[in-house]
């Protein structure tokens, strides 16, 4: 992406009042959206208290020495037996819900980044690969696609964590494979359109390497559609995961991601427990909304061709 | 074009063939069924009469040229707990997700087409802004979680809805459906709303970006110039453009939808093929989940070949490509 | 909102009123669906309280799993031998053909042999030679005394001889070979949709209640829940107990409970001196504890039953010292639930040489019994707080059950620490005395479920001479003494009996059934 700033900050230079670098301007144009901006600010803040989560918790929700059940269903403010206020109540099982949360959001945030990034590379390559290739490899890379793209990604998922097992590296996996083809066929077809246009004939003519063409040329065009899918599947891995911990065959119960969380806390709405699943359902949806908005600019900001 | 529509009907068959190697193997290597039927008061005794029953005794690739060979006759398999061919029952139960897919696929429409061309042609309006929100909003509520609230909203609070089920079906123009009575629509719409969330949001984004694109493209900035009036520019140059990625992946969609009905069912009670998966999935009712997937195979095969033409008409481009080599 | 239902139903009353006839209609919410409405197709629990509707058995269960008369009006054996059957007279089929011992014969040849069967009544016919004397009495004769003739003879629906005997499950999936004498008739079957029966008005036990009757399987709980709260059925089965509370303050719904014939228990490996899911501190090789009586005590010990019943089961569950509830036939009078004492817990782990404990999983299913996952997520902590540092790991049945039982090497059972349940279906302790108690011997069918693999012989002759023993007073003996040494020995650790709830509109009220069946003649008017 700095790529293609760098070449638009070469094709028009401003006259700057202090130095205008690529990065600098790409900042610019992100924080010119208020959106934008509080969604970044909400990510990384989401992040860090992810991050921190081990030191600003009280409890350990995976160690079980930590966890009592004679804590469970505990509601919002109330005292832990060890002490400590449970802020947001505690589940089922006696975990703090606070703590779990911040747990859970490691897990769902790595397990939807690993999985996105993961599928983004090697759909990106893959259909890179069959777009500038053409012929029979294109013909079988998209008969692939197409067998994949047969099974929705979400029965790709179960079947494959059903025999794989449980645990976070099988649900990437099974992640990955189930959302690998949308990359592909995106990339394939936005090339295809990006490579019959002139400008890429002339490079072509003009005796520029495949590569050159592919990385300078094709690529960057394919990158607005990449962002919006690549923010949608991340955003879709991690629901996806608690689908198939709603479906019983997500991750562990005793790491609760906030999919297990928010799915663990479905039984209880009627019942007025509404805190179990609704505080996990909350930290998931403001981080993904966060991570669409952030996007959603990123796409704006990046794409060349809606600029004024 | 014939041609390419062999070639394609060619390649459609190898995929099918493909995936049933792939559906087979996979789905028989889950679990063992035996446990799951058998009665846990059983003996050794019953418990190998009930593989032999099954036909579980026989090595695992003669059971898959039994498949084949009953593929070619049109037989699925025998459910291994209902008893009955898979196919009747997959049949029994599609009618049902049809129409829960149709129904969510034209609200999707219905909503996301105007949203969407709202806020692409206005885009730094508030309602378009909000409407964007609201589509990310769609893309990022778990659908289960969204299904219950539902339910609790407008079945137990408000009793607007009935909660769960498929309401009365009746008779019209040779269809039995929940779409020709009021109890039948009045059951289907959180169901089908709930399915359809995801891909008002999807049509949204998609119309929207299409729309800004094209805002900028020069054949629409020429009609403008020329002095069309902007309905005219939207409705006839506008919408005919960005229709194509739209058709594309609804077309792709609509596999979904049928699949991602499994979890809209179970919430919902919804008496489809989804349902049906499920069930058979975790009672490992193996020829129904073969059978079912390689339904949704072959359904997503046509749609998909019916996607490929109608692209190839729309933008010759592709054709030719496809054929020049 | 109710109220709005309220008027909506008071309106549609009235104008019921003005029609001749008030039917009395009855919509019940199921949690799991019966496969078939073949009665003979699949031997599980949802079928057979199905086919309770349609077809009397020689013998009725209660809701208690008493015997009672069914199409049977005496019993009992003649000689050692043999048993004798006389028949309910003046029975009519719902298609008006007369019931006679042809039925009876026929019923009984073609409950063990229904094609593709999954799971078939065999295990309650075989070894029984079935012989009609005259029209009204058969005989059934066995090659060893058997004393469960009258349970096993319990469980087999009885179909009739011109219309049900030679059908397909297909002709009674579709109805026309659906033909029995129990109080209900069979009118649709939509798999995923629904079950519709209308009363048998020439019932021999009297017209039932309702006239018509609709089953409507809501798979998952909350959707039942929120199915009954907006007035789509007036019953459901299987009450989340999350909801149980909440339901009991709602003045439009009853609550109906009763603990069932399951016991929910953890087995542990007695037979491996190398168990792979037991470790020492760290993850090294240890010599299996669990087969030391001490440490099996131990973990009882550091069980707090009452906090599982209390917080995991939110009070709807009974503590479980023994195999089944007390009031059923063979329960010991003398074993109680184990006390919750973690300091003589660790005492004993450090009597038995392993004073800072050791390293275990324990495996349990998630969509099984009632909070199965979060009962095992309980014992963990529980066990991690005396020493045993215990992971939790929960997977689907459709997966756990076969490696509970086959999934290590040569078929032997995978775990080392697993928890499980079990229904006694003949309502008496022969049930789990012979499943997971009795040594594993694939031949003789005992053990089939001793996933612990435990084996005494003291246990195993008691269970014999029991199996052999038709006076029934001697028979319980001998079962609560079979009982008695295998809780002593720790041979499984029983936590819970499970509490069934059901929940109906105000107005009526349900017979809860120990077999946990739903059956809609056990619903009451007030």
């Amino acid at each position: 992406m700095s790529e293609q700033t760098l070449q638009e900050t070469a094709e028009e230079p401003q006259a700057p009042i202090r130095v205008e670098t690529p990065f600098r301007r790409f900042c610019s144009e992100f924080f010119e959206s208020k959106i934008a901006t509080v969604a970044l600010v909400t990510l990384v803040a989401i992040l860090s208290l992810a991050l921190a989560a081990p030191w600003i918790t009280p409890q350990n929700p995976y160690d079980l020495a930590q966890v009592s059940v004679l804590d469970n269903l505990l509601e919002p403010g109330e005292k832990a037996f060890a002490g400590y206020t449970m802020l947001l109540g505690s589940d089922g099982s006696g975990r703090d819900l606070y703590s779990a949360i911040l747990y859970g959001l490691r897990i769902s945030i790595a397990v939807g980044l690993a999985s996105g990034v993961i599928a983004l590379m090697i759909g990106t390559a893959i259909g890179l690969t069959a777009a500038y290739s053409g012929g029979r490899l294109d013909t079988l890379i998209m008969r692939a696609v197409d067998l994949q793209l047969s099974f929705p990604a979400v029965l790709i998922a179960l079947m494959l964590v059903a025999v794989l097992g449980r645990g976070i590296d099988k649900i990437i996996i099974a992640l990955v494979v189930a959302q690998w083809a949308y990359y592909a066929r995106t990339v394939r077809a936005t090339a295809l359109v990006e490579s019959s246009k002139e400008y890429i004939e002339a490079a072509r003519c003009l005796g520029l390497s495949h590569a050159r063409v592919v990385f300078r040329h094709v690529l960057p065009n394919c990158l607005a559609p990449l962002i919006v899918i690549g923010t949608v599947q991340t955003a879709s891995a991690i629901a996806l995961e608690s689908t198939l911990s709603f479906l019983g065959v997500g991750l562990r119960q005793t790491e609760p991601s906030l999919g297990v969380l928010i799915s663990n806390g479905q039984e209880y709405i009627i019942s007025g427990r509404y805190w179990i699943s609704t505080f996990p359902g909350v930290a998931l949806l403001i981080t993904i909304v966060a991570i669409n908005l952030v996007g959603d600019q990123l796409r704006d900001v990046l794409n060349p061709r809606l600029k004024k | 074009m014939t041609v390419f529509i062999i070639r394609r009907l060619m390649q459609a068959a190898v995929v099918v063939f493909l995936m049933s190697l792939i559906v087979f193997f996979g789905v028989n290597v889950i679990g063992d069924p035996v446990d799951m039927l058998v009665n846990p008061e059983a003996d050794q005794a019953e418990i190998e009469r009930t593989i032999k029953a099954l036909g579980l005794d026989q090595p695992i690739h003669i059971q898959y040229l039994h498949f084949l060979g009953g593929i070619s006759e049109g037989d699925f398999g025998r459910s291994f707990i209902r008893g009955e061919p898979a196919l009747k029952l997959i049949i029994q139960h599609m009618p049902a997700t049809i129409e829960l897919a149709l129904v969510s696929l034209v609200i999707s429409i219905a909503l996301g087409i105007p949203l969407g061309l709202f806020a692409g042609i206005y885009p730094d309006n508030p309602i378009s802004r909000a409407i964007m929100a609201g589509s990310i909003l769609g893309f990022s509520l778990p659908t289960f979680w969204v299904g219950l609230m539902m339910i609790m909203l407008f079945a137990v609070w408000l009793g607007w809805l009935p909660s769960t089920g498929r309401g009365d079906t009746a008779v019209f123009l040779g269809i039995r459906s929940s779409l020709w009575t009021l109890d039948g629509l009045s059951h289907l719409f959180m169901p089908a709303l709930n399915l359809a969330l995801t891909n008002i949001s999807l049509v949204i984004r998609l119309v929207r970006a299409g729309v800004r694109e094209a805002m900028l493209q020069d054949y629409i900035k020429f009609a403008r110039a020329k002095g069309l009036s902007a309905n005219r520019v939207i409705g006839v140059h506008l919408l005919k453009n960005i229709m194509i990625p739209v058709v594309t992946v609804l077309g792709l969609e609509f596999g979904n939808l049928l699949a991602f009905s499994v979890v809209t069912e179970t919430i919902f009670a919804w008496p489809g093929m989804g349902k049906l998966l499920i069930d058979s999935l975790l009672q490992l009712d193996r020829p129904v989940v073969v059978a079912y997937l390689m339904i949704i195979v072959l359904i997503f095969v046509v749609i998909n070949l019916i996607v490929d033409i109608a692209y190839s008409l729309l933008d010759p481009r592709v054709r030719l490509k496809d054929q020049g080599t | 909102m109710l109220d709005r239902k309220k008027l909506m139903s008071a309106l549609a009353a009235t104008t019921l009123l003005a029609s001749p006839v008030l039917a009395e209609d009855l919509t019940i919410g199921l949690s799991s669906e019966p496969t078939a409405m073949d009665p003979h197709f699949h031997n599980l629990g949802p079928n057979n309280a199905m086919s309770r509707h349609i077809f009397d058995r020689l013998i009725n269960q209660n809701e208690k799993q008493q015997l009672n008369p069914g199409l049977a009006v005496s019993w009992g054996p003649i000689d050692d031998l043999t048993w004798e059957f006389k028949l309910r007279e003046g029975v009519t089929f719902h298609d008006g053909s007369a019931f006679d011992a042809d039925d009876i014969v026929c019923s009984f040849e073609r409950a063990p042999n229904v094609p593709n069967s999954p799971s078939s009544f065999a295990t309650y016919t075989k070894g029984k030679e079935v012989v009609k004397v005259d029209a009204f009495t058969v005989h059934i004769k066995t090659a060893t005394p058997y004393p469960l003739m009258a349970n096993d003879v319990s469980t087999i629906p009885i179909v009739s001889s011109e219309t049900g005997c030679d059908a397909t499950t297909e002709a009674f999936n579709n109805g026309p070979a659906t033909v029995g004498t129990g109080p209900y008739k069979f009118v649709s079957y939509t798999p995923g949709d629904s079950i519709v029966l209308t009363a048998n008005a020439d019932y021999w036990g009297g017209a039932p209640a309702w006239d018509n009757v609709t089953f409507k399987p809501i798979k998952s709980g909350p959707a039942r829940v929120a199915a009954l709260l907006a007035g789509d059925v007036d019953m459901i089965e299987g009450v989340p107990t999350t909801d149980i509370e909440t339901l009991k303050n709602n003045p439009d719904v009853a609550l109906s409970q009763g603990v069932s014939n399951r016991v929910i228990y953890l087995h542990l490996d007695h037979d491996r001196a190398d168990s792979p899911f037991v470790k020492a501190n760290g993850g090294g090789a240890i010599e299996n504890p669990l087969m030391d009586l001490r440490v099996r005590k131990a973990i009882s010990m550091a069980i707090y039953r009452d906090a599982i019943v209390d917080r995991v089961m939110e009070g709807v569950a009974i503590k479980a010292g023994q195999l089944l509830p007390e009031g059923f036939f063979g329960v010991s009078d003398k074993l109680q639930p184990m006390d919750y004492d973690p300091a003589a817990a660790k005492a004993l782990l450090a009597e038995a040489g392993v004073p800072d404990g050791f390293e275990l999983t324990i495996h349990g299913p998630n969509d099984r019994y009632i909070n199965d996952a979060k009962i095992a997520e309980a014992i963990g902590q529980m066990l991690t707080s005396i020493g045993i540092k215990t992971q939790v790991e929960t997977m689907p049945r459709s997966v756990y059950f076969k490696r509970a039982s086959r999934g290590g090497p040569n078929d032997t059972p995978e775990f080392s620490f697993i928890l499980v349940g079990w229904g006694a279906g003949s309502g008496e302790a022969s049930s789990p005395l012979k499943s997971l108690i009795a040594t594993h011997t694939p031949d003789k069918g005992w053990g089939a479920s001793n996933r612990g693999r435990y084996s005494n012989p003291k246990v195993d002759a008691l269970i014999t001479e029991a199996l052999a023993t038709v006076d029934d007073a001697k028979r319980e003996a001998l079962l609560a003494q079979a009982t008695e040494i295998a809780i002593e020995d720790a041979a499984i650790i029983p936590l819970h009996y499970q509490v069934n709830t059901w929940a109906t509109r105000t107005g009526l009220s349900y017979a809860a059934r120990t077999d946990e069946y739903t059956l809609a003649f056990g619903v009451k008017k007030n």
